[in-house]
């Protein structure tokens, strides 16, 4: 009660046991860094150790700064909501993607002019690629979903996000995950896995972290008020649920020491090319597709302020697509040493994800219905709606890829890279940008500094995609096309280097798409930062204080 | 092929399929029962309400 004295400011059983597991993490970390067979590999050593004694300071640093009680769930009966690990996320989020963005930029430059290699080995195509797809995906993209997801359970649940230490530790050792991964890729680190290239050690650090961000996700939905759990968690969950199950699948090695970043998969052949696709494609059904259908499902009604077109077709397009992607991967491996009918098994059920997929665009573009008009005044929920565009336009183009004629000259080539783009940067990119656009002043409780410099984005980086992947259709399709033409006599046409030589002026196209997707988004950052630092702060925040000049 | 290759591929060809197809009608019925439309109606406004 009131009048009772201030209780005892006692450690958690989290805080003690963390900061005792990071101790004898650090401990350990100095062992290997000692005794590693490769400089690289004791680097990564060095890096967690450094990370467990910044870690034990931290805990240790927030305990004596804190109250004595803990956080109360609720404040004059409203949600206490816990959005300090949300921002965090969200500035990851920007900072990795423009990184993602230029090493792409870097990458398409090179493929045009590979003197841009240097010959230096770190800087080489082959280790900045897997950089570039990592960043983008993993670290914009997977920071984007951390952010939202904890936003938006926080918020359709109407309670505080569960776990003290928990929320934090998800969101620090997910970028941990990123900076290791990312430095082995510049080091010659990797397991050679497409999307799946760390080691076995940041596999094992990115379980545990993704089994903490699914206890900390499933404790808040636990906890919720609102007794119907809303569609967008849904799909959060089951983006949750299906990486966790795909990482220990396709990441199931063993190591050749301790002491050693090198381990061999224990799947072998044609399964092990079988078990990676089934990753890797579902790596696009449920990072990059279910879990940014998450963030359609959620902002786009708030942004629209009209609820979603059709919670029932919701419903049903959720589980369609839950129980169909799951078996598309074979597409991958068309005309290989995979069986004949597994390979026809993916083709088949990627024809029919076109049904839920489109169920999904119909679903976030019919919201708008009514209200059309917000198009032409509101560039943010413009960039959300051309982003489900683009995401039925992808959904299209890769069903019909998967069909086995059309994989026989569309596959190895620039189309592949092509379609990847329009999903990547018309759907996922986009509806990304819209959710940082509303997220971030909704976080700091303050007004978009400019929609006009939204407009300016949107724009600029639709012309930028425009062109990489009209580029990569024309430079895909004739590719594809000499390397199958023959001559009268039966032999083929054209040398390989005649194919790569053709290409040249497609891969200067798709650079300056690729520099102007990158222009967008930093207008974007420098918007965001203009929203930040602003002293105005929203009307509707009465509570709010702005800061001092 | 050995026979349990071939058990355990004609179990998970036949009940397999019965299993999901059972499970996708049940959802079926569950997102389209006239009677939920008022449910579905308010749990579509979630994100609207401010608190």
């Amino acid at each position: 009660m009131a009048n009772a004295a201030a209780p005892q400011k006692q450690m958690t059983m989290g805080e003690g046991g963390l900061a005792l597991t990071f101790a004898g993490l650090a401990l350990l970390c100095i062992v290997i860094a000692a005794k590693a067979y490769t400089p690289e590999y004791a680097f990564h050593a060095y890096l967690f150790t450094a990370a467990s004694v910044a870690a034990v300071f931290a805990i240790i640093n927030r305990y004596y700064n804190r109250p004595a009680e803990r956080a109360p769930l609720t404040i004059d009966g409203k949600p206490n909501y816990n959005m300090g690990p949300v921002k965090f996320a969200t500035v990851a989020s920007v900072v990795w993607g423009i990184a993602g963005f230029t090493v792409g930029l870097i990458i398409a430059l090179q493929l045009a002019f590979p003197a841009l290699n240097f010959d230096l080995q770190w800087i080489s195509f082959g280790r900045l690629r897997p950089l570039h797809t990592s960043a983008v995906i993993f670290a914009f993209g997977g920071n984007v979903l951390l952010a939202t997801s904890f936003y938006v359970v926080q918020r359709t649940s109407r309670a505080r996000l569960a776990g003290d230490l928990a929320p934090w530790f998800v969101i620090l050792g997910y970028n941990f995950f990123i900076l290791i991964a990312g430095t082995g890729y510049l080091l010659g680190i990797t397991q050679s896995k497409e999307y799946a290239e760390p080691e076995w050690y940041s596999d094992l650090w990115l379980t545990v972290v993704w089994v903490t961000y699914l206890l900390v996700f499933l404790a808040t939905l636990w906890r919720r008020a609102e007794p119907h759990i809303y569609v967008a968690n849904w799909f959060y969950l089951a983006f949750i649920v299906t990486i966790a199950v795909l990482h220990l699948g396709n990441n199931a090695s063993v190591p050749v020491s301790i002491f050693s970043s090198k381990s061999y998969i224990v799947w072998s052949g044609v399964q092990d090319a079988m078990v990676q696709w089934w990753y890797g494609h579902n790596a696009v059904g449920f990072f990059l597709t279910a879990g940014f259908l998450a963030i359609m499902y959620y902002f786009i009604p708030k942004r629209a302020e009209r609820p979603v077109y059709s919670y029932r077709l919701s419903i049903i397009h959720f589980w369609a697509l839950i129980f169909l992607y799951i078996w598309a991967g074979p597409h991958h491996l068309h005309y290989t040493a995979l069986p004949d009918w597994a390979q026809t098994l993916g083709m088949t059920f990627s024809i029919m994800l076109w049904m839920p997929s489109w169920g999904g665009m119909i679903n976030g573009i019919m919201t708008l219905s009514g209200a059309w008009d917000k198009l032409r005044t509101d560039p943010v929920l413009r960039l959300m709606v051309v982003s489900v565009a683009f995401y039925g336009m992808s959904t299209f183009e890769g069903p019909m890829m998967s069909v086995k004629v059309v994989n026989s000259l569309s596959h190895y080539t620039d189309w592949t890279i092509g379609h990847v783009h329009s999903g990547a940067l018309g759907w996922v990119a986009y509806v990304s940008f819209g959710a940082l656009y509303c997220m971030v002043p909704w976080l700091w409780n303050r007004k978009l500094y400019s929609l006009k410099l939204v407009n300016w984005h949107f724009w600029v980086s639709t012309v930028g995609i425009v062109l990489y992947i009209t580029a990569m259709w024309v430079s895909g399709i004739l590719q594809g096309l000499m390397w199958r033409a023959y001559t009268s006599l039966g032999f083929l046409e054209y040398s390989f280097v005649e194919t790569v030589e053709a290409m040249h002026p497609f891969y200067v196209i798709r650079a300056l798409g690729g520099f102007l997707f990158l222009c967008g988004a930093l207008i974007m950052v420098w918007n965001l930062w203009k929203t930040v630092n602003s002293a105005e702060a929203e009307e509707t925040a009465g509570l709010a204080l702005a800061p001092a000049e | 092929m050995d026979p349990t290759y071939k058990a355990v591929a004609e179990f998970a060809q036949t009940w397999g399929l019965v299993y999901f197809t059972v499970i996708f009608i049940g959802v079926l019925l569950y997102a389209l029962w006239p009677s939920r439309q008022q449910q579905f109606d308010e749990a579509a406004r979630i994100p609207l309400r401010e608190d």
